[in-house]
């Protein structure tokens, strides 16, 4: 059947030749495997979604330099006019940024005392605006009341009684009943208790490289600071109109201060993930060249070898073989030589991947990933050799009657 | 002779162009990637200061919490903090020493209609230009005494001396950031340390600061500070209560000429963290780290991750580009299976014909090699226009680079060519001559 016994018998006796092809075959399942797993793993990291609304947000840094400046008096004005502009939705200060890279930091714990477990969260010190501005959704519980606010001066050390806190946030907590965390009260900095009125679907936190990037807590405090950012939502489609008009109203209006780094939250997304993409792009280009070298590899030896095999594919026509029998014959030997490399690609695969796991801490492969690289490489060797098996098939049995 | 043998290898390189081609392509792709990777891998992995990166050590004191440990214990925490590095720096015990910390401010030029503008700073001791090299174009450091006297003075880049002063000799004039006058004592070059090893914490390629005061303004308020704040004991209210608590947020450098003066600092720090454990710091056990410039970027693990394993894949991809290649040479030589016979049986040796089929192979290499120094300086292009600034000055390739990619494609292809070589040395011609 398929004279299978015939081709491994020829193939025995170009053993080197065919077992360079598996061993590249095997080498770029091993790789191509491997790196489809990494560029599926980074976008599904980046496909998490932030909690806000990324399409008509913009924030800007206000960093004031004059001395004995009223901090308080200037809050109040700018969040006024801001809010007040047409075409702004909302508007609040915050202290950081999600997937910016710079933020805060604290830990929440269940029980107070310095020897408990505290589960790491970013914090967002905001006011009662901040579930509109971002548009987060608010699942639970209450928003703060604008008298919950209060004032936090630079380098203060204590905290609100109250707070709102993320889905995850709360899992982490109260893992077994996660809604049961509205109302309770937590400690943050090891003793001072707070309380969580309110539960948020989601808000990532400014790290998109932390396990703990869903985990983030809302603080209702006003920040008496010289660096500190407005984060601004607008009517759909308004954005990029409202910026340049914001960020001159608020230069013009006082000059003690700079108003710098005004960017959209998409810019911040992109610049968040500049290295996810960058690596994402390098990895496809290195499975699509690869790809290319080996059905290129294995089309210039195929042809190599009809070459060769000229006068016995012609003798073989005479004799009464088919074009189908003789394409037949080169793709069941590029099968054959297939099944070793992928075979040996395989253990190859696992192997690249137990190395990465162990050097790297990346996580371990999917099955499904080896199915699909077996599936590839199969498909691959047989398109690449196509071209050469068709143009043997037209090798004519005249051939066979002509001497060299 | 050799001359003979490369005219054959052109002839039978035209020949059989197409083969060829592939040939020298497959050489060139996997050179030009393997050359893109190995070139980052080393340009982060670069000594920033190698005639004296045996002579600056880092600083790490344990001062963290007992019941946490910082890095599971693995590690003392990467920063110290205020009070410590405070303490070091009065007691003066090493040749030179430095406290940092990354800082920044507003500068309002004194030029009329002249826009204030933001610049990043950096907060150090008068030590800091001396132990890291850094070059003056006027001026120079400030003394040891400012730093004491907690003087308002400054160093500016060149950049920002451009900016304010048109770049003429600045050197004792006046500049206003943050709403106080500092007297400028020294511009520097241009001076970007790649990695910038000073300071790892925020980032070890970014730029390096564009204005330098001294570290002790800091607790004058005359400079704000910024850069990563660590904390794990509660602390009161108020700026001064930041300073003495257990927050860490400052860098410290020592230089130590030599293996003796390292030693005897190693024996300062254990002592000074047996005194401070008297009142009731330092619960940890014992564990004081002197890194020398290399040590801690190792400890710091600058190379990143996406860069060392994007170099073992690439040299898995050199490896198939080489099996493809040694394939195809192999179906080449056979191939002339009956012009080696006939050559034989006019007399040539086999070392002749080794010889010649192993330059043919070389011929190929050093044309994919050079095709792969083309690619890899592509490859370099298109990693910094992904990467964007934080690959920025780390993708060119320099002279050793180009050695090593001349070489290791000479080497790949002598390699790919020997097997294929020995065997269309040991074609038996008589029966090549028979079949003819």
């Amino acid at each position: 059947m398929l004279e299978i016994g015939l081709i491994i018998r020829a193939l025995l006796r170009n053993k080197i030749g065919a077992l360079l092809i598996a061993l590249q075959i095997a080498l770029t399942m091993t790789i191509i495997v491997n790196a489809i797993f990494m560029i599926l793993e980074r976008q599904q990291q980046m496909e998490r979604p932030s909690g806000i609304d990324e399409n008509n947000t913009f924030y800007l840094t206000n960093t004031v330099f004059e001395q004995d400046y009223n901090l308080q008096a200037a809050l109040n004005r700018d969040l006024a006019m801001i809010r007040k502009t047409p075409g702004v939705v909302d508007a609040i200060q915050i202290n950081a940024i999600p997937l910016s890279g710079g933020g805060w930091s604290q830990g929440l714990q269940t029980q107070p005392g310095e020897d408990q477990d505290a589960i790491g969260t970013a914090l967002y010190m905001v006011d009662e605006h901040a579930i509109n501005t971002l548009k987060v959704e608010l699942i639970l519980g209450e928003n703060f009341a604008p008298e919950d606010i209060l004032w936090r001066a630079s380098g203060q050390t204590t905290w609100p009684a109250k707070t709102i806190i993320t889905k995850a946030m709360a899992q982490s907590l109260f893992p077994d009943d996660w809604q049961s965390a509205l109302g309770k009260t937590v400690y943050i900095t090891q003793s001072q208790p707070i309380r969580i009125i309110g539960i948020i679907k989601e808000l990532q936190a400014p790290w998109n490289g932390w396990d703990g990037v869903e985990r983030s807590i809302l603080i209702p405090y006003h920040m008496e600071t010289t660096g500190g950012k407005y984060f601004i939502r607008t009517e759909a489609g308004r954005r990029d109109e409202l910026m340049p008009i914001i960020e001159k109203a608020l230069a013009e209006s006082d000059k003690g201060r700079i108003i710098r780094r005004v960017s959209t939250m998409e810019e911040t997304r992109e610049r968040s993930y500049k290295r996810h993409n960058a690596t994402n792009k390098i990895l496809t280009t290195v499975i699509v060249t690869l790809t290319l070298i080996t059905s290129f590899g294995i089309v210039g030896l195929a042809i190599f070898s009809i070459n060769r095999r000229t006068k016995q594919i012609g003798t073989r026509r005479a004799l009464g073989a088919t074009k189908w029998q003789i394409m037949r014959y080169f793709m069941v030997e590029n099968f054959l030589i297939s099944t070793l490399g992928i075979a040996i690609g395989c253990i190859g695969a696992v192997g690249l991947n137990m190395w990465l796991v162990k050097t790297f801490s990346l996580s371990p492969i999917n099955i499904d990933l080896i199915v699909m690289g077996i599936g590839i490489l199969f498909v691959v060797g047989q398109l690449a050799v196509l071209y050469p098996a068709r143009k043997a098939a037209l090798i004519s049995p005249a051939t066979a009657t002509r001497t060299v | 002779m050799f001359s003979y043998y490369l005219k054959i290898a052109w002839i039978s390189i035209k020949r059989h162009w197409g083969l060829s081609l592939l040939m020298i392509t497959a050489i060139g792709l996997g050179i030009g990637t393997a050359m893109t990777t190995v070139t980052v891998n080393y340009l982060m992995s670069a000594n920033p200061i190698p005639h004296k990166s045996q002579q600056l050590y880092y600083v790490q004191l344990d001062s963290w919490d007992v019941n946490d440990p910082y890095d599971d214990g693995q590690n003392p925490p990467d920063q110290l903090t205020y009070t410590d590095a405070t303490n070091l720096m009065k007691a003066k015990k090493a040749y030179r020493q430095n406290v940092q910390a990354q800082a920044y401010g507003v500068i309002e030029p004194e030029e009329q209609g002249a826009l204030p503008f933001m610049v990043s700073a950096r907060a150090n001791s008068a030590d800091f230009f001396a132990m890291f090299d850094v070059p003056f174009i006027y001026g120079g450091a400030w003394s040891n005494d400012a730093d004491v006297n907690k003087e308002q003075v400054i160093v500016l880049s060149r950049e920002i001396n451009e900016r304010v002063f048109g770049g003429e000799n600045s050197v004792g004039k006046a500049i206003r950031l943050d709403g106080n006058i500092f007297k400028v004592v020294g511009v520097i070059d241009h001076w970007q340390p790649k990695p910038r090893f000073y300071d790892i914490t925020t980032g070890a390629f970014n730029e390096s600061e564009e204005i330098f005061v001294p570290f002790s303004l800091i607790a004058e308020e005359k400079i704000r500070r910024s850069g990563n704040t660590n904390c794990w004991k509660p602390s009161s209210d108020g700026f001064a209560a930041f300073l003495a608590s257990e927050c860490i947020w400052t860098q410290y450098w020592v230089e130590l000429r030599n293996e003796q003066e390292k030693q005897d600092y190693m024996s300062f720090l254990n002592a000074y963290v047996e005194e401070q454990k008297r009142f009731g710091r330092f619960q940890r056990p014992l564990d004081n780290r002197l890194s020398d410039v290399m040590q801690w970027l190792e400890n710091q693990e600058v190379v990143a991750d996406d860069a060392k394993m994007m170099m073992a894949m690439s040299f898995m991809f050199l490896a198939v580009c080489l099996l493809n290649t040694i394939g195809l040479l192999l179906a080449k030589f056979l191939g002339k299976a009956p012009e080696i016979g006939l050559r034989q049986a006019l007399g040539a040796s086999k070392a002749t014909l080794f010889s010649q089929y192993i330059i043919e192979s070389a011929c190929i290499g050093l044309a994919g090699g050079a095709l792969g120094l083309l690619l890899a300086q592509l490859g370099l292009v298109a990693i910094e226009n992904l990467y964007g600034e934080y690959m920025k000055g780390l993708a060119s390739l320099d002279a050793n680079m180009m050695i090593l990619a001349i070489a290791l494609s000479l080497l790949s292809s002598v390699i790919a060519g020997i097997y294929p070589t020995w065997r269309a040395c040991n074609i038996q011609p008589a029966q090549q001559l028979k079949s003819q």
